[in-house]
C-alpha cells in the first residue's frame, strides 16, 4: 500500500477542515468571485480572505487570476480531475502496453518451439 | 503443424499490472508475463519487438518511428503522431544493459525533470516477473509533472463526493 501521500493531497484535507473555507467552496461553486466579494459575503477583513483562499489554492481547490486590482478566484476542481485521470491513463497506458506485450512475446514462444522443432528433424 | 498442440492449449491467464508510489519521488509499475525472461527481454531490446507493443492499438496515438541503440550509452528516440499535424518525442539514453536482468534509461524530454526509468526482469517457474521504477529528480517533479500513484484514487473518489456535496458544480 502507498504510504507516501503527496503533500498536495494532504493540503486538500487540511484545506477542507476549516468551515470558512468549505464555506467559500460552496460560494465559488455557485459562481467565481473577487477576494473582496467574497471578504464581504464571510465578513472577514481582506487579509483574512487572502490567507483562506491562499490554503485553498496551495491545495490545488482554488485557482485565482488577477486582473487589473481585481483577483478573481474559481475552483480549481477540474485539476483534482486531471489528477485522478491521470493515474487511471498512466496504469491503462502500461495495462494496453502490456497485452500487446503478451502477444509479442507469445509470438516468440510459438516461434522458438518451432524452430527447436525444426533444428531437431 | 505438431509443434503448436502441446504448448498453447492452455488460455493466456490475464495479469494484473498495478501502478504505485513506492516513495515521494518514485512510482513502481508491476507485471508477470508467462514466458521465459529470454523473450520478454528481447522484447524491450529489439526495436522492430518494441515497435509493437509500445503504442498499442488502444491508445490514440501512433508510433512514426523507434530507434532505439540499446547498449550503455547507446540513444532512444520514439517519435509519436496525434491527429494529423501534432507530433511528440520521447528521448534519453541507456544507462545500463544487462541482458535478461536490467534495463536503466534517462528520460530527457522533460528538461530538467526527466525521469530515470528501470527495469528489473526476474525468471519464475518460466514466468517473468517485471518492475518498472520510474525515480524522478525531487519529489516536485513527480507531483508536477505526472500527478498520483494508484492508491488515492479512492481516496480522490471520497474527497470529489466531498466537494459535490458542498454543492461545487462540475
Amino acid at each position: 500500500m502507498v504510504q507516501c501521500y503527496p503533500a498536495r493531497f494532504d493540503a486538500s484535507f487540511a484545506a477542507l477542515a476549516d468551515v470558512t473555507r468549505r464555506g467559500v467552496l460552496e460560494q465559488l461553486g455557485r459562481a467565481d468571485a473577487s477576494i473582496t466579494e467574497l471578504a464581504g459575503k464571510f465578513r472577514m477583513t481582506l487579509t483574512g480572505m487572502k490567507k483562506h483562499v491562499g490554503v485553498l489554492e496551495q491545495a490545488g481547490l482554488v485557482t485565482t487570476e488577477k486582473v487589473g486590482r481585481v483577483r478573481t478566484c474559481k475552483l480549481g476542481r477540474r485539476r483534482l480531475e486531471d489528477e485522478a485521470a491521470w493515474i487511471e491513463r498512466y496504469h491503462r497506458l502500461w495495462n494496453a502496453r502490456f497485452e500487446a506485450l503478451d502477444e509479442v512475446v507469445e509470438e516468440l514462444k510459438r516461434k522458438e518451439k518451432t524452430d527447436a522443432r525444426k533444428k531437431r528433424k | 503443424m505438431h509443434a503448436r498442440k502441446e504448448s498453447d492449449s492452455t488460455p493466456v491467464k490475464k495479469e494484473r499490472t498495478t501502478v504505485e508510489r513506492s516513495s515521494e519521488r518514485e512510482l513502481v509499475v508491476t507485471r508477470t508475463f508467462n514466458a521465459p525472461v529470454r523473450l520478454v527481454f528481447e522484447a524491450w531490446t529489439r526495436p522492430e519487438l518494441l515497435k509493437r507493443w509500445w503504442a498499442p492499438k488502444s491508445m490514440p496515438v501512433t508510433l512514426l518511428s523507434c530507434e532505439a541503440d540499446v547498449r550503455v550509452g547507446g540513444r532512444y528516440r520514439f517519435v509519436f503522431g496525434h491527429g494529423t499535424s501534432e507530433t511528440m518525442a520521447f528521448f534519453g539514453r541507456y544507462l545500463e544493459v544487462t541482458p535478461n536482468e536490467r534495463l536503466v534509461w534517462t528520460n530527457e524530454e522533460d528538461a530538467g525533470g526527466g525521469s530515470i526509468t528501470t527495469v528489473t526482469f526476474a525468471e519464475k517457474d518460466g514466468k517473468t516477473r517485471l518492475v518498472l521504477h520510474d525515480l524522478y529528480p525531487s519529489k516536485e517533479a513527480l507531483d508536477e509533472g505526472i500527478g498520483f500513484g494508484e492508491g488515492l484514487r479512492e481516496t480522490f473518489e471520497q474527497l470529489e463526493e466531498l466537494l459535490v456535496t458542498l454543492g461545487a458544480r462540475p
